[in-house]
């Protein structure tokens, strides 16, 4: 193994998942935490505490990020989607070919024509106007060496330093080796993956199953529906993932079943919890106001419901959720609808 | 009803003739001429590079011999089953001694590594010596100066009489356009070196490109050129004085392979200009290559990697060029093979098909006196990784903003090694390529009148599948002109709009007068055949006398996304 530690590792956005990862890093590298407000970073650095959790001692805080891209060469870019291209845009002037940028964001970009709106019926919205996140990173700057962490990781267990594992995707194999050699512990296992869109769009599409699945616990409905769920869930992943450009492979591996059994089952998920308060009977704008981190899944349902529908694919569940987040059909009358549909071919995409 | 809707016509540069002057006036000073004084030092540096690669790749001295003896074993077959004019005599008897030498190594109780890697050293020399080129500066002069003053002649004569067979009123550049970023690949190939990557679509795409290349005042170029060429003594003159070295396709073993790219990767390195076609062969379909053999360009990362690990500076351009006609001579027996081979790639023989001489002159005569012109599009220069590059070879992110090309190949602040990267930058590369071949190509009024004409038919048969439509009775096949006339209009007014927004390039003469478009790609496509892919019949009516020939024209303006249309 190469000695560790010359340069420190970058890691953009101090929220849960991404203070976890960088105190995983740091218990080998010293890892430089980028914060965007100076006041936050200031507070951070006095109580060494970032989203309720002990900052290792091997981890500076910075607000420059100038400075991150000039002392680090691998870089973990963790920040919600509404916020990766601003961060992008000014972050890429300052990077390099050689740079390493492995992001976990679980959420897509969407970039619109003049004049167009989501909203407008009239409009067809296509896969190039929809870029995940490694392709943001490679629009707004000249990096290529990219990658994605995605699976079963939710923040709170990993702080807890629970077993668990995760894969790192990307089309170059040094990426993938550089994000296993920095991360791997006895605790916590990578593995590789070279489809990169595959695995951004596990993450991104179980968001959507995630919130249906909270809305069915907040029914109060057991394990049979939720196994029903999980299994017409991922096929419909997989229909979707297929139609953007990923393969059935990555939907079967441990970012997609696995991450989604994950965040289907806990009560940590953020999309989970947005589902089950709307199932007892709170509104969107009532919860999203309420939470401190973003839920992706929520802006995930209306980005794939516009492209599918575009794109005349089938997507019951998304549909569904897309009427009972954004025009006001009572989740039951949802549910009703999903176990009516004439759904008989149980798997057809293998 | 034209002009209801119609968008706006665009404004197609017209062509020009502009005279370059040569930009290394002295041949002394040309890549190629340094490399042919130093032909039998460069062939061992061949040798011996090709023979430390193939060690590489292959892991074990066993693994070694495997490779040998499959080489020998396919060599002989190759013999037997597909021998050309251009094969030398001593071949076999040269195999045939490879072969008992491994027979007595294999009888030996114990086998020596050395005696290996000697055989390896053997068959990689010979296979060095037959690719490399016989570069000759003085016949280079003379080949060109019989090329343009004959040619020249011939076209005077022929459009302005007889008479005028010593006026320079008429040039080649009046039969072939060069457009596109001419003064970068100039200025591209005096601050580094060059590659030029072409479509191939026919046999005289080799020797149209030497031409385009001594006229825009550059250096000669090595070419890869397909050993079958060579079987044809019009074009073995040609290529030899140009500067090309030897493919041949039949030979597919690793060693060969390897020898192949070292040679390749070694003449960029030494800052020679090359040419190779990226699709590998002669597009069969007609289409613009879509998929390209990476291979070559592989070597070129290689070769740029290597420059940047010795700590030169010296950076590789490479510049696509797509070749645009009305008419492919080869044509017919390309479609065929084209259609043959679907579906049973694996199953294909490289064959040895060719025009002989008698036929190649008969073309050019008609080309020279009879209508039907050529144009060659320059391409925008890019660095290997396909970025785009300005004039002083600076490459650009797509902000603008100035990208040091070394940067992609350090890690830790060092150049490094790093194969399967490489590969993902090739692929990218290649990717690029493809795009910028779309964007540069150029709509003819003959690609549009086959694809319009295709189209049609194929609608009315829709419910055949491909193989029997091409097979239906002439009778079928007449298409009412008003129909015709208002596809084309459909069609042309998708292509200015797709021009406008930089998807395609079109000839100038496609804003003229509709039906002056249309008599102009009549009278232009696949013109010289036997018989026409698509004539007026007596009722001023359209009717296809060869479907597959329309196809292969047609398949010109595929990848435009242009089937909605009609």
């Amino acid at each position: 193994m190469r000695k560790s530690s010359e340069k420190p590792i970058g890691v953009i956005g101090a929220g849960s998942f991404g203070t976890v990862i960088a105190n995983y890093l740091a218990e080998n590298n010293k890892v430089l935490l980028y914060v965007r407000r100076a006041e936050q970073a200031a507070e951070i650095n006095l109580s060494r505490q970032s989203s309720k959790q002990q900052l290792h001692d091997n981890i500076i805080i910075t607000n420059n990020i100038q400075q991150v891209a000039k002392e680090c060469e691998v870089i973990f870019p963790i920040i919600p989607s509404s916020n990766f291209r601003e961060m992008m845009s000014q972050f890429g002037p300052y990077l390099h070919p050689y740079h390493i940028l492995i992001h976990g964001t679980k959420g897509l970009d969407i970039q619109l024509p003049k004049g167009a709106r989501l909203d407008d019926p009239d409009f067809k919205l296509t896969r190039e106007h929809v870029r995940t996140m490694s392709e943001v990173i490679t629009d707004e700057s000249s990096v290529v060496r990219v990658g994605c962490l995605a699976g079963p990781n939710l923040a709170r267990e990993m702080a807890d330093k629970q077993p668990a594992a995760t894969v790192i995707a990307s089309r170059y194999n040094e990426v993938i080796l550089q994000g296993q050699r920095l991360l791997r512990s006895d605790r916590f296992q990578v593995y590789g993956n070279q489809d990169i869109t595959g695995v951004e769009l596990c993450g991104v599409l179980k968001n959507i199953i995630a919130i249906a699945s909270g809305a069915l616990s907040g029914l109060g409905y057991g394990d049979n529906a939720r196994a029903l769920l999980i299994s017409r869930g991922i096929v419909e992943m997989i229909y979707i993932g297929r139609a953007f450009g990923g393969n059935v492979e990555a939907f079967i591996g441990l970012a997609g079943v696995g991450d989604l059994v994950a965040t289907c089952t806990s009560t940590l998920s953020r999309n989970f919890t947005v589902g089950y308060r709307l199932a007892k009977g709170e509104t969107l704008p009532q919860i999203i106001e309420s939470m401190e981190e973003v839920a992706e899944g929520v802006n995930t349902v209306k980005i794939i419901t516009k492209l599918t529908t575009s794109a005349n694919l089938r997507a019951p569940i998304t549909e569904n959720l897309h009427k009972v987040l954004f025009e006001n059909l009572p989740v039951e009358s949802a549910l009703n609808y999903l176990m009516k549909y004439p759904l008989n071919v149980d798997i057809d995409f293998l | 009803m034209d002009n209801k809707n119609s968008y706006t016509k665009p404004v197609v540069k017209p062509n020009t003739k502009k005279v370059y002057e040569p930009i290394l006036p002295g041949s002394d000073d040309w890549p190629v001429v340094k490399l042919a004084k130093n032909r039998k030092n460069f062939i061992e540096e061949v040798i011996q590079a090709s023979h430390s690669k193939i060690s590489e790749l292959t892991i074990s001295p066993q693994a070694l011999l495997d490779e040998v003896e499959l080489t020998m074993y396919k060599e002989r077959l190759r013999i037997k089953q597909n021998p050309w004019l251009v094969d030398p005599d001593d071949e076999l008897p040269f195999w045939n001694k490879i072969r008992s030498q491994l027979i007595a190594l294999s009888r030996a109780e114990d086998y020596d590594e050395q005696v290996v890697k000697d055989l390896l050293e053997q068959i990689v020399s010979r296979y060095a010596n037959e690719i490399a080129g016989n570069f000759n500066p003085s016949s280079y002069r003379f080949a060109r100066t019989v090329a343009n003053f004959g040619f020249s002649r011939l076209l005077n004569a022929s459009r302005l009489g007889f008479k005028s067979i010593f006026s320079n009123q008429l040039t080649m550049q009046d039969k072939i356009h060069i457009v596109g970023e001419t003064e970068q690949m100039r200025e591209l190939s005096k601050i580094g070196t060059v590659v030029v990557v072409p479509t191939h679509f026919s046999n005289l795409d080799s020797i149209l490109i030497g031409w385009v290349i001594n006229t825009m005042g550059l250096p000669p170029f090595i070419y890869g050129a397909g050993l079958n060429l060579f079987n044809i003594g019009i074009f073995a003159y040609f290529m030899n004085s140009l500067g090309a070295y030897k493919v041949d396709r039949r030979k597919k073993n690793l060693i060969y392979l390897e020898t192949l790219k070292t040679y390749s990767r070694l003449a960029i390195k030494n800052g020679c200009h090359s040419l190779f076609f990226p699709g590998g062969t002669r597009s069969r379909s007609g289409m613009i290559e879509s998929k390209l053999k990476l291979g070559l360009l592989g070597s070129a990362m290689e070769a740029q990697r290597e420059i940047y690990e010795a700590n030169g500076n010296q950076k590789i351009f490479i510049i696509p060029v797509v070749l645009n006609y009305h008419f492919v001579l080869e044509a017919p027996a390309l479609i065929n093979e084209h259609l043959k081979q679907e579906g049973q790639e694996r199953y294909y023989v490289e064959k040895d098909e060719y025009s002989g001489s008698y036929k190649i002159l008969t073309f050019l005569l008609k080309f020279f006196t009879k209508g039907s012109d050529i144009s060659v599009s320059i391409g925008k220069g890019m660095d290997m990784l396909g970025n785009p590059v300005d004039m002083q070879g600076n490459s650009l992110d797509k902000h603008g903003k100035i990208i040091n090309t070394k940067d992609y190949f350090l890690s830790s602040g060092k150049v490094q090694k790093d194969k399967q990267r490489e590969q993902e930058y090739t692929d990218n590369l290649g990717r690029i390529i493809v795009k910028e071949f779309h964007r540069i190509s150029r709509v003819f009024s003959s690609h549009l009148v086959a694809y319009a004409a295709f189209s049609i038919l194929r609608k009315k048969h829709k419910r055949l599948d491909l193989y029997s439509f091409l097979r239906l009775p002439v009778e079928e096949l007449i298409i009412p002109y008003d129909q015709f006339r208002d596809s084309i209009f459909k069609l042309r007014e998708e292509l200015f709009r797709q021009y406008e927004n930089g998807i395609c390039d079109l000839a100038p003469h496609l804003t003229d007068d509709l039906d002056d478009v249309i008599a102009h790609g009549l009278s232009n496509v696949g013109m010289y055949h036997a018989k026409r892919p698509l004539v007026k019949n007596q009722d001023g009516d359209l009717v296809s006398e060869d479907l597959n020939l329309l196809y292969y024209y047609r398949n010109r303006l595929e990848g435009y996304d242009l089937e909605k249309i009609i």
